[in-house]
């Protein structure tokens, strides 16, 4: 067992080593770090000089050394537009995005459970029905659609919701929060609502397969024989069982979120760190797009590596499958 | 069933024919995409103008309404025209084209690039097969519209500024292409593996072909059909990441609007009341990739029974 844990961590930090390697080479090779700093009147005694303080000449597996300890100490060089140190700006966007990704998750999960098991109560019902094939199309459209649409309704059309900002936000230490003000609540929803729909649909269909599923089993039977109210059978015993599959969803799904907020956070011109990177990619601001690199590739190795120990820890046939094939 | 008939008399008396016609959903997304590959391949003889032309708009014609006479020119336009007086069906027109050749061109290179790659690794097992099947592990890890957003801008790193515009479209292609291998790889490998114990393969052996011919020419043949279906299900992904990338302003130049590209430009004048250069390309993106995205899915239910 320990051994299997062993392995799969060194499986991740491998991943880790890779895609460190590949922000690495983005920043070394694919933008000019010497161009970009000196601009093009330099001098060749300036430009070799800057190529020596920087420690272009080195080996390469000194500077990918280097680079990999600067990363780890949060380091991430400066960014082409503008020269803001890159760990600056993502220190300042980190707080809008998280803010953006923590309420659409719990969004999709709140509004996911609650259509999922009123599909499954009233399975045959005109509206249950109704929710099951407006979500098919919900599936279908883009997330970009999703945003604009909204705008449109809501923000155009009744005037009710700000389409773009956070709103008024409030410092509390390093972290700004738009959690605290009308406005900033205000402007929340929307970006929300389309970040959060798609999981939402995810979340509301495995809940309706897995209540249809262990409504059917003798327990529940059981439970309605002994005399227990619907209310009771339905959250107390189904609906408890069919937690577990839809928390490991929700939690591979988190990193979906983030990436996804690139493109919520475009449509809503929302200050986070997806619009930085849209940004970069634009003005071709490579030390920005290397370091979101990393931060989004450790995100997304962590993530999959807590939910596959998780899965070791839940279900003991993975792990026999494991023991097994590590014997062969 | 004789052998005589001929491949249309066959292809008449199918199951697959059957179930076409019983599923009406079906057949309508069939027309749909039929209708809407049309338009694309002959835009230059169907669109009423030809948007890329400079010469041909007349800023006056900026934002007229659908179906209504401009104010100054007393022009008329079926779906409006945009801020500098372009007509919205032709422009649609034109960027369906551009969207539906990213899209199919990327969905190729994708099927190409996963097809061998899983063939190889089926075929050869060891340490190809690991390498290849964990390359594809570690990929699947991130989504793949994040891939192609790399991608594209890595891209756009190593050209030249002045290219950078010339060769959207095909580093788009390259992008998405390179994001979607792996569902291809994986079921390839996955029914190589199986097929390449089978005694036609062996017999295949004995007579001294060499593994290449024997994996393009016996094997291949024989894991195409889920290929097919994974392959339509990506063309509607493809579509989508195409017009998201373009939404973004990170794929399709203005100079060749996609679908994507006019509904960026059409959500600039939302607030200005002009609902129609936003709507309509809107709605044609929605009935492609649904429509896409239906026969997938019959075609799925319909070449891998077990799934149903």
């Amino acid at each position: 067992m320990l051994l299997i844990i062993l392995r799969r961590l060194g499986q991740s930090v491998f991943v880790l080593f890779l895609v460190a390697f590949v922000s690495f080479m983005m920043f070394r090779y694919v933008g000019n770090p010497v161009d970009n700093l000196l601009g093009q009147e330099a001098t060749v005694e300036q430009r070799e000089a800057l190529i020596e303080a920087l420690g272009l000449n080195d080996p390469l597996h000194t500077q990918y050394l280097g680079f990999v300890t600067r990363a780890l100490q949060f380091d991430f060089g400066n960014s082409y537009r503008g020269a803001q140190p890159v760990a600056d700006m993502i220190l300042e966007r980190l707080p809008a995005t998280l803010e953006l990704a923590l309420v659409s998750a719990l969004f999709a999960m709140l509004f996911g459970v609650i259509a999922g098991v009123y599909t499954a109560i009233f399975r045959n019902g005109f509206s249950a029905h109704l929710i099951m094939s407006t979500s098919l199309i919900g599936v279908s459209l883009p997330t970009f659609l999703i945003g604009v649409l909204l705008i449109w309704l809501f923000a155009v059309e009744l005037g009710w919701l700000p389409s773009f900002g956070r709103g008024e936000t409030v410092q509390i230490g390093f972290w700004s929060t738009s959690l605290l003000t009308v406005s900033g609540l205000k402007s929340m929803v929307l970006p929300a609502i389309t970040l959060g729909l798609y999981q939402m649909t995810l979340i509301m269909r495995l809940v309706r397969a897995e209540m249809l599923e262990i409504l059917r089993q003798d327990f529940i039977r059981f439970a309605r024989a002994r005399g227990l109210p619907e209310r009771v059978v339905y959250f107390g015993h189904a609906l408890k069982n069919t937690l577990v599959p839809v928390i490991t969803v929700a939690g591979l799904q988190l990193g979906s979120i983030v990436a996804f907020a690139i493109i919520t956070e475009t449509v809503f011109q929302w200050p986070g760190v997806g619009l930085m990177f849209i940004n970069a990619v634009f003005f071709v601001d490579i030390p920005v797009m290397s370091a979101y690199l990393l931060l989004v590739g450790t995100l997304f190795v962590v993530i999959n590596l807590i939910v596959d120990l998780l899965y070791l820890a839940i279900d003991p046939r993975i792990r026999d499958s494991q023991l097994k094939r590590q014997s062969t | 069933m004789s052998a005589k008939k001929s491949l249309m008399g066959r292809f008449r008396e199918s199951d697959f024919l059957y179930d076409f016609k019983r599923s009406p959903v079906t057949v309508v997304s069939f027309v749909i995409v039929v209708m809407l590959i049309l338009l694309a391949v002959f835009a230059d003889l169907v669109a009423p103008t030809n948007p890329f032309d400079a010469g041909s708009l007349n800023l006056m014609n900026g934002f007229t309404p659908p179906m209504q006479p401009n104010a100054f020119t007393g022009e008329t336009f079926y779906l409006g025209t945009d801020d500098q007086g372009r007509d919205l069906l032709s422009a649609i027109i034109f960027g369906l084209r551009v969207s539906l050749f990213v899209g199919l061109t990327a969905v190729i290179l994708a099927m190409v690039l996963g097809v061998s790659l899983g063939l190889i690794a089926g075929y050869r097992g060891g340490w190809v097969d690991s390498l290849i099947m964990r390359a594809a592990d570690i990929q699947v890890t991130f989504p793949s519209i994040l891939i192609a957003m790399l991608i594209f801008g890595i891209a756009r790193g190593l050209l030249p500024p002045h290219m950078r515009d010339e060769l959207a479209i095909t580093v788009l292609i390259i992008a998405i292409g390179l994001s979607e291998w792996v569902p291809f790889a994986r079921t390839v490998r996955g029914t190589t593996m199986v097929e390449k114990e089978k005694e036609y393969v062996q017999a295949a052996r004995l007579i001294g072909l060499g593994s290449g011919q024997i994996m393009v020419r016996h094997i291949l043949p024989n894991v195409l059909s889920p290929v097919l279906v994974i392959a339509t299900i990506t063309l509607a992904l493809a579509i989508i990441a195409e017009a998201t990338l373009s939404f973004l302003g990170v794929g399709a130049p203005p100079t060749e609007p996609s679908l994507g590209t006019l509904i960026r430009i059409g959500q600039d004048f939302l607030f200005s009341g002009e609902w129609w250069i936003l709507l309509f390309p809107a709605a044609t993106l929605l009935a492609l990739a649904l429509s896409v995205n239906l026969l997938g899915d019959w075609l799925r239910d319909i070449l891998n029974p077990r799934l149903k």
